[in-house]
């Protein structure tokens, strides 16, 4: 098992959020693709983590840092994305145009 | 290191088997037309990436994961996707159909790029203790020792999270409904 087979998994699955991220046009998946991007470099954590096997397992401790501020945005993010429906009777990223000129 | 002496140890093929499971079901996360189907396939991609932690020896992370995500985030997903009443059915208008090429056309050239950066940096560094798990008591004793005040900001972010949460989502009552509430 070599360390790069699982970080081009990751930059892949990286890809895949960042296209998520610019083509959907709903809120919601707008949020499961930055998902998938937070996963991707935990990934790279992990993996690294493997590698160096440092005593105190810094890498999965990152991880685990990463994974609850992903918790936390996606609480706050589902919150607001519920608030501009309630406002706007839409979850269209495209229609989220109140603070343009 | 050549594909074959790669190929013949029984761990790539499992690792073979649950990357692609992760990428397939992550490329239908971003492609599929139907919002309910894409958390579920956020399940499957995240599912998969559990697996690849136990195969890097990082079962509590692992399991972590599979708690937090697969049990509390995708939670919160399909109450957003029904509290704002996006169709459970199949949806054409979810992708913005004039992004897509030149979406397509930058995550390819940022899959080339970060991936040609990690062959050249890493090449086929080996990773040398493959099954042997980290124990659990180092990763507390990392959390409350080294790592405490990031520890404690990072609960004080949750909370902040939740109570900023419950805040914004908040139905505000009108004056009527208050007048209401106050006289009984």
């Amino acid at each position: 098992m070599i360390v790069t087979q699982f970080l081009v998994i990751a930059a892949a699955l990286f890809s895949l959020g960042v296209y998520g991220l610019l083509v959907r046009r709903n809120a919601v998946m707008v949020l499961l693709a930055v998902e998938l991007m937070l996963n991707a470099v935990n990934i790279n954590l992990i993996a690294f983590e493997a590698v160096i096997r440092s005593s105190q397992a810094v890498g999965q401790v990152f991880s685990i840092f990463v994974i609850t501020v992903a918790a936390a945005e996606v609480g706050i993010g589902l919150a607001i994305i519920l608030m501009i429906f309630r406002n706007r009777q839409s979850a269209n990223v495209d229609d989220f145009n109140l603070m343009k000129f | 290191m050549t594909f074959q002496s790669w190929i013949s140890e029984p761990v790539n093929w499992v690792y073979l088997a649950i990357g692609g499971a992760v990428l397939v079901s992550g490329f239908r996360v971003v492609t599929t037309q139907n919002v309910v189907r894409a958390a579920l396939y956020l399940v499957a991609t995240l599912g998969g990436t559990a697996g690849l932690f136990l195969m890097l020896s990082a079962e509590f992370v692992a399991w972590t994961l599979v708690l937090v995500y697969i049990g509390a985030v995708i939670v919160l997903f399909l109450f957003g996707t029904m509290i704002t009443r996006a169709p459970m059915v199949r949806d054409t208008g979810l992708d913005n159909p004039k992004a897509r090429p030149m979406a397509a056309v930058l995550s390819l050239i940022l899959f080339v790029v970060l991936s040609y950066t990690m062959l050249t940096a890493f090449g086929s560094t080996e990773i040398a203790q493959v099954g042997e798990g980290t124990d659990t008591r180092i990763l507390g004793e990392a959390l409350l020792g080294r790592f405490v005040l990031p520890f404690e900001i990072v609960g004080f972010i949750l909370l902040a999270a939740l109570v900023g949460g419950i805040t914004i989502a908040r139905r505000d009552l009108t004056p009527l409904e208050e007048e209401e509430r106050g006289s009984v």
